[in-house]
């Protein structure tokens, strides 16, 4: 009876073991490839490099593999093996304006320098259960020349703006950002920081507390004034060269969002910045993003905090799924000696009380 | 045995000597959390992050690790905690609390009083003792430079008046040194006592929340109370079913669906250690 509380060696090997059973499952069905995973599973490679914070798509394939399919286990596994990484310095910031688009979409303009470039999306698909897909077939054609073909200069939607005076200008950085991964976080938190907690933070998390402030927590009036996706180049200045070299291109998706100011007492009215950045294709999370991070401007901005969103305590920490599921998931953990003083606490309580009632009615007579 | 590819202990030496850094300082204020750039573990926040960051910048080869959980060796997290270090730095373990040179621990303070030399590591999954009446940690960071903790005491007196004593079982704050209010990690508060001019180091380790704190040696630690109402640890009425024990922590088994109790020691080597000096005839 007392053994069977405790674990010991041999279960959990045992139980290690079934789950390696569980991730093959039925032996006669061919086993996933990495390369099956980061082709035709792409967008949860994509959520996974977001959120485990590492651009990698082949380690972040091997991790969705491991964790059968679960993308916070995932995620997880890529940041416990990002945090081992040397680092050995930082890029320069990139350049989206550079970015070789496979989409740009403007809700705020009809047609605009550039084009409005649709791109592989979900967007305009009818949701219904395409049964064709159910057996293997022939891969489909290649994008047309023309769908593809990027947009030779495009500029931002914010720029547009700023050359109008309409939007507000951000501040450059003097200072060299602060990094979340080497520091912990510190309320308040200036913008590079909070940033970066929303760019790692869960998906659905941001989903949720971005929609809130649609629904009035929080006095949202966004508009998407752009979202561009496609490949940007990372440019790294090595010491030794002192000019900066290209080590390579990633995915990224960007969404800026527009939001009404009507100014203050040092301000004029004018447009305000909300904005998104993931890894991949990650649209939903870089909209999700521009909304909570101008819901979080609220205090900088003179505006009212009254909304979960806009609280930057409750939104940064609260944000990271890695954290969250360690501490949801640790009350399965053995919480028995801190059970057993509640126990002989409460029974303390109620004998004191059973003690007291039945002396009442004696001092009654 | 040491894995190939990851450093000795896991943790790389620049990241070692920042968290011996933030050791220091929470050495130097006793009972003061120490914000440090914790690092992805991996195993899960929640489940001993701080302690093993805080394990892996102490430990060396020569050292000896002891891993407890719910005060025993053989509870599965304390075993898998135990195996990571045996992986990734290949030291020597132990179950014995007098063998060990470091000991960490999740909930308990083990019944063996420690000795000089020896660490307690301590696992804390919320550091600040205030969180749960004010949650806002800048704000709780104003109160301790304050040191206003009269939340606290308001909050002690309302139970008392309402329950006729302190409602806190486990996890009860302390004073260190007569100037920081600590959490002392869910431990229950029967072991808030071991603490108090402990003469092994003491430190405590928040992985999520991202803060260590310790209590040095010989500090003086005080369980929050009232003089009309003085701290009572709290322990089950009852003597261990398998070693006698009438003093230490005792672990309640329900051995059948009538009521059926028994009580055993919390802490396993403790009780194994009565056990076997019974067999040789000593005096318990």
């Amino acid at each position: 009876m007392y053994v069977a509380v405790k674990g010991g060696e041999r279960a959990i090997s045992h139980a290690h073991a079934w789950l390696a059973a569980l991730r093959r499952g039925e032996a006669a069905v061919p086993e996933l490839e990495l390369a099956q995973i980061r082709e035709q599973l792409g967008l949860a490679v994509d959520r996974v490099m977001a959120e485990g914070a590492c651009h990698d798509p082949d380690l972040a394939a091997l991790a969705i593999k491991q964790a059968c399919g679960d993308l916070i286990e995932a995620a997880f596994l890529l940041r416990a093996y990002r945090t081992t990484l040397p680092r050995f310095g930082a890029s320069l910031p990139l350049d989206t304006a550079r970015m070789r688009l496979w989409r740009r979409v403007s809700a705020t303009y009809k047609d605009l320098p550039g084009g409005q470039l649709l791109g592989p999306t979900f967007d305009y698909t009818h949701r219904l259960l395409d049964f064709s897909l159910a057996a293997p077939g022939a891969p489909p054609p290649a994008p047309a020349e023309e769908a593809c073909a990027a947009a030779a200069a495009a500029p931002r939607v914010s720029d547009l703006l700023a050359d109008e005076g309409l939007m507000q200008p951000e501040p450059r950085a003097e200072s060299e950002p602060p990094d979340l991964t080497r520091q912990p976080l510190a309320c308040p938190a200036a913008r590079p920081l909070r940033l970066q907690a929303l760019a790692r933070g869960d998906e659905g998390f941001l989903l949720a507390l971005g929609y809130s402030t649609q629904r009035g927590y929080g006095n949202a009036h966004p508009f998407v004034g752009e979202i561009r996706q496609g490949a940007v180049a990372v440019e790294f200045t090595p010491p030794e060269l002192g000019f900066p070299v290209q080590i390579g291109e990633i995915t990224v998706t960007e969404c800026q969002m527009v939001n009404q100011f009507l100014g203050s007492r040092t301000e004029p009215p004018q447009f305000t910045r909300g904005y998104g950045l993931v890894f991949g294709r990650g649209e939903r999370k870089a909209m999700a993003m521009a909304l909570v991070d101008r819901a979080l401007r609220a205090g900088e901005l003179g505006e009212e905090v009254t909304a979960p969103a806009q609280d930057q305590e409750f939104v940064l920490y609260h944000a990271d799924n890695v954290e969250a599921t360690g501490f949801v998931e640790h009350l399965k953990l053995p919480h028995h000696v801190d059970f057993q003083s509640e126990l002989e606490n409460l029974r303390g309580i109620r004998a004191a009380a059973q003690a007291a009632a039945a002396t009442l009615p004696e001092a009654a007579e | 045995m040491t894995e190939t590819g990851y450093n000795f202990a896991y943790l790389d030496e620049a990241t070692k000597r920042m968290i011996r850094r933030a050791i220091l300082k929470a050495v130097a204020i006793p009972g003061h959390q120490v914000p440090f750039g914790g690092r992805e573990m991996p195993l899960p926040y929640g489940w001993g992050t701080g302690g093993i960051q805080v394990t892996a910048s102490l430990i060396g080869r020569d050292d000896v690790l002891k891993v407890i959980d719910q005060g025993a060796d053989d509870t599965t997290n304390a075993v898998s905690i135990r195996r990571f270090f045996a992986r990734v730095a290949g030291v020597a373990t132990t179950e014995r609390t007098a063998a060990a040179t470091i000991i960490q621990t999740r909930h308990r303070i083990p019944e063996t009083p420690l000795r000089e030399g020896q660490i307690l590591v301590y696992q804390v999954p919320m550091p600040e003792p205030l969180f749960r009446l004010e949650p806002r940690v800048a704000e709780t960071r104003r109160l301790h430079a304050l040191a206003d903790y009269g939340l606290m005491q308001v909050k002690l007196y309302e139970d008392i008046a309402r329950l006729g004593h302190v409602g806190l079982s486990y996890n009860y704050p302390v004073m260190v040194n007569h100037r920081y209010l600590m959490s002392p990690s869910p431990i229950p508060a029967f072991d808030n006592p071991k603490m108090h001019r402990m003469p092994a180091l003491q430190v405590f380790g928040a992985g999520r929340e991202k803060r260590i704190y310790a209590v040095p040696p010989y500090t003086a630690v005080h369980s929050l109370d009232f003089e009309d109402h003085p701290f009572r640890p709290i322990r089950a009425d009852a003597r261990c079913a398998l070693c006698g024990s009438d003093a230490s922590y005792l672990d309640e088994v329900v051995t059948d669906d009538a009521g059926g109790r028994l009580f055993v020691c919390s802490d396993t080597d403790y009780c194994g250690e009565r056990q076997a000096r019974q067999r040789r005839g000593e005096a318990a």
